[in-house]
């Protein structure tokens, strides 16, 4: 459930400047997205992989988030081609399966794979203070800036609430079962989790006011667009303007 | 003491929680400059609730705050007060927000408008200053309660407050980081107000003691020399006095 960045490591990318990998992430999501042609799909996913390689991300670790995304997609090979209309392909019983609808769950996973990929390695990289702090010094609003950073640093934190509350209720005897008493406990331990999160929110905006806070956040790092950036950026523009060529003019 | 060494002066304040009763009732309470003063009493009191409305968090229904000599009443005014004093949380876990012990830290000193590195340098002296050298880099919610505890003194100490409104700082703590703690708050040459349920510690690390009940605030300082009278539990037996077993208190 908690994402823990490895931002202690000390490669090309890691190094990278964090505006920048905010800005190629973003655009390149934003591309890969809504292309439909396969050769900007597979390409777009190698060059994810080639990301991952230059930024030396550990394979075992690359493997273990994209595990949670593959098995949502796991899910939609199971329906979705069924539910296209089409070209039959083959046929479960009354199920038939259509080529479009096959196609179409392909270019989901292409597309979902080749995205987690590059914002594993280019935003995990990176601290959430310098990513909060780069999000500002980028012109992306406060309150956006601030709510993408207490949600990262309080799901620890409500995760621990809720695991609390769920031992309380558990060395009481609780055992979740269909019936309108396991309905009732359910519903006041998220009821719970709403009030105290509220609460925890209150004191620790409390405590921040107490340290001199007045809505913005300053970052220990210090941000300068080197050489290796600009390169970096230009390069990564250029293949991403070389994808939506390819999308458009459907060369291929 | 004279009127210019006061630092915190509140004059007949009351606050109510909405639809509660009254918690603080036209409570007075001076604080001098550093002077150290326990404050006890019993769940409820409003012990927190005080030292939330010395900074600013609450507002009073009526009364007066004189913080430093001047009056203190909207959020503007409570701004420089909240820069010279500096407020330890009773559940550190409110304190620290950031991922790294470092940026913690330096998140007040950043705040105050120093640079990175001065920032970084205060947070780096306090974090030794407190024995927690090599600390930087550890994650805050990884932390045991005692390190989180001190971490947190070290998010307020970094300011460099001018007096410190302690929440029961050693509240659930072992007696080695109670001790620690408790040294620490010595050796400060600072004023503080600190809560605490333990009478023995507030006798050692404070000047005076107030207790906290109704609403109000009394300090009881009248010196009152007593005996106790001494019982043989085990008979006629010789026995020397004072003799401390390792786990047994007297």
């Amino acid at each position: 459930m908690i994402v823990k960045e490895f931002a202690a490591g000390d490669s090309l990318i890691q190094r990278l400047d964090p505006r920048v990998k905010i800005v190629v992430a973003t655009l390149f999501s934003v591309v890969v997205a809504v292309s439909t042609q396969w050769v900007v799909l597979v390409l777009a996913l190698a060059l994810g992989f080639c990301i991952v390689q230059v930024a030396g991300v550990p394979m075992k670790e690359l493997i273990r988030r994209l595990v949670p995304v593959n098995g949502l997609i796991t899910f939609l090979w199971f329906f979705l081609p069924f539910t296209f209309e089409g070209e039959s392909l083959f046929s479960i019983g009354p199920l038939v399966a259509t080529r479009e609808g096959v196609y179409y769950v392909a270019r989901i996973s292409i597309k979902s794979n080749a995205i987690m990929v590059v914002l594993i390695t280019l935003i995990a990289s990176t601290s959430i203070f310098t990513l909060g702090h780069a999000m500002y010094e980028l012109g992306i609003p406060k309150k956006i800036t601030h709510l993408f950073f207490f949600t990262y640093r309080y799901i620890h934190v409500m995760h621990h609430e809720y695991l609390r509350l769920v031992n309380a209720m558990k060395i009481r005897g609780f055992r979740p079962r269909t019936n309108m008493h396991t309905y009732k406990a359910l519903a006041y331990l998220v009821g719970m989790l709403f009030v105290k999160s509220y609460e925890r929110a209150e004191r620790v905006y409390n405590a921040m006011l107490c340290r001199g806070f007045r809505g913005r956040l300053y970052s220990l790092s210090q941000f300068s667009m080197k050489t290796i950036d600009i390169i970096f950026l230009i390069l990564m523009l250029a293949v991403i303007l070389g994808l939506v060529v390819l999308e458009w003019t459907r060369i291929a | 003491m004279d009127k210019n060494s006061l630092i915190i002066n509140l004059m007949d304040v009351t606050f109510a929680y909405p639809g509660g009763a009254p918690v603080l009732d036209e409570l007075n309470l001076q604080l001098h400059q550093g002077e150290r003063m326990g404050l006890m009493g019993p769940n409820g009191s409003g012990k927190t609730t005080l030292l939330h409305i010395i900074m600013g968090l609450l507002k009073p229904s009526s009364g007066n705050i004189e913080i430093f000599g001047k009056t203190v009443r909207q959020e503007k005014d409570f701004r420089s007060v909240r820069q010279r004093i500096g407020l330890l949380f009773q559940d550190a876990d409110d304190q620290l927000f950031t991922p790294t012990v470092l940026e913690d830290v330096a998140f007040g000193p950043l705040n105050l408008g120093k640079s990175q590195d001065e920032a970084r340098t205060v947070a780096r002296k306090t974090l030794a200053s407190l024995g927690l050298t090599g600390f930087e880099h550890r994650m805050t919610y990884k932390l045991s309660g005692g390190e989180k505890k001190l971490v947190a003194l070290a998010t307020v100490l970094a300011m460099e407050p001018e007096v410190l409104l302690l929440d029961e700082p050693t509240a659930g703590l072992d007696e080695t980081t109670e001790k620690r703690i408790i040294d620490i708050l010595k050796g400060l040459d600072l004023a503080y107000i600190l809560i605490s349920h333990n009478i023995d510690l507030l006798m050692e690390a404070t000047h005076r003691i107030g207790y906290m009940i109704r609403g109000k605030v009394s300090v009881d300082e009248e010196r009152i020399p007593h005996t106790h009278i001494h019982i043989h539990e085990h008979g006629r037996y010789a026995h020397k006095h004072g003799l401390k077993w390792p786990d047994k208190k007297y």
